[in-house]
């Protein structure tokens, strides 16, 4: 049983049904995860032309499924472990299966200011792709410093008029190449060592106010829309309890992506690990399903 | 051949909003979309399941942003998909971004026993 149809999920599906087991992937949502939401892919090996994230996750369902693999569209809601099986609670009843992996991922991080909550969907928005286009030719803010916050700015930029970048540091984190992209087009204006203290509006944005982290100065960005990129939180809860998992709430793992508990495994970015992207996600993918297909070998053995 | 659907969403614009949303005798479900946002192409499958499963008590739309703008700016569509439940003529019940389908039934039922 697999939890979780982001690339990691479908692809540990993939290896355990060509491997021959009977591989279930329960989703609550819809197959691709965060990496469908992704405009383009640019990094993802044997695409030298930029596939769209729902493109290249709609081809990774199509591969799993023909190999075998049942997708069940349910959200998984506890994890029970009992003497050699793992039983998975889902609205329509338990599940039970010899072992679970799971690729739960994550999901962007709020920031915690006034006005986050009340304006979302009014033009706090975590997702440059799904609502970018609907601020056409307005001035937006994007907020982080990270990859995904300067990626999807060079993304708002072809659409909007001025694409602020708020970030507390003052040097972005992303990539190289992505960095010097982004500095080089003219719409992005970087407004760094600088931290958001709240969006402002009433029926929708209307400006983001910020503060200068040395000197405490306060400004004010006059916007239509509000970006947020300032992290992932894993999608970890339902496994409380039974799962070791860092003070972040990432899964810990061994090298093998097996977790503290046995028959229970973990892949992509649900697990604590150094880089999350759909290429670690999908080596996390094949390693979980070899793991537990050994792990299930044993079982059988012991039976015998 | 395959699988056939009874009930399936209906297409809505400008020139048939009024007459299929807005005087409609059961609730409608208007799903705001466009072809270039991921999450409306994930969720399109429970669209269409919902469209099926309330087949004769929920009407259930979809309406193109890029091509009804001024309905989408009418209803402040600022995220997308939004999925707006409108009961004789107007909003009662809204969900931003994509959820799960017994999220979606939940808000349904709702709005059905009210």
């Amino acid at each position: 049983m697999i939890i979780g149809a982001g690339p990691a999920g479908l692809t540990a599906g993939l290896y355990a049904s060509r491997a021959g087991w009977r591989a279930g992937c329960l989703e609550r949502l819809a197959p691709g995860g965060q990496a469908a939401l992704t405009a383009v892919v640019e990094n993802y090996p044997g695409f030298e032309q930029p596939i769209g994230g729902f493109e290249l996750c709609s081809r990774m369902e199509a591969q799993a499924r023909k190999s075998g693999m049942e997708l069940l569209r349910e959200e998984a809601e506890s994890l029970t472990l009992s003497g050699g099986g793992v039983s998975v609670k889902a609205a329509s009843g338990a599940l039970d299966a010899g072992a679970v992996i799971v690729a739960t991922g994550a999901r962007p991080r709020e920031l915690g200011v006034p006005g986050e909550k009340e304006l979302r969907g009014k033009g706090v928005s975590y997702c440059a792709t799904c609502d970018g286009p609907l601020f056409k030719g307005q001035t937006v803010a994007v907020i982080g410093g990270g990859d995904s916050a300067l990626e999807e700015s060079l993304f708002l930029a072809r659409l909007c008029s001025r694409v602020y970048v708020v970030h507390r540091r003052h040097e972005f984190r992303a990539v190289k190449v992505v960095v010097e992209r982004a500095l080089s087009e003219k719409k992005i204006v970087p407004v760094l060592g600088s931290t958001v203290t709240s969006i402002i509006g009433t029926d929708s944005v209307e400006a983001v106010e910020v503060r200068d982290v040395a000197s405490g100065a306060p400004d004010r960005l006059e916007v239509a829309g509000v970006f947020l990129y300032v992290g992932l939180l894993p999608n970890s809860e339902f496994l409380s309890g039974q799962v070791a998992r860092d003070d972040s709430g990432y899964v810990i793992t061994n090298e093998e992506m097996a977790t503290s508990a046995p028959g229970v495994f973990a892949a992509g970015d649900v697990r604590r690990k150094l880089l999350r992207q759909i290429s670690t996600a999908v080596g996390d993918g094949a390693v979980a399903a070899v793991s537990a297909a050994r792990y299930l070998h044993g079982l059988e053995k012991e039976r015998k | 051949m395959g699988e056939t659907r009874a009930t399936k969403p209906l297409q809505v614009t400008d020139a048939n909003f009024d007459s299929e949303v807005l005087k409609s005798a059961v609730p409608v479900l208007v799903d705001f979309w466009a072809e270039w946002c991921g999450p409306c192409r994930m969720i399109a499958p429970i669209v269409e399941d919902i469209a099926q499963d309330y087949a004769g008590r929920v009407k259930v739309c979809k309406l193109n942003v890029d091509e009804s703008q001024s309905l989408a700016s009418k209803y402040g569509i600022r995220s997308i998909p939004s999925l707006l439940i409108f009961k004789a003529g107007s909003v009662v019940n809204q969900v931003i971004g994509a959820v799960p389908k017994s999220e979606l039934v939940k808000r349904l039922d709702m709005v059905l026993k009210t």
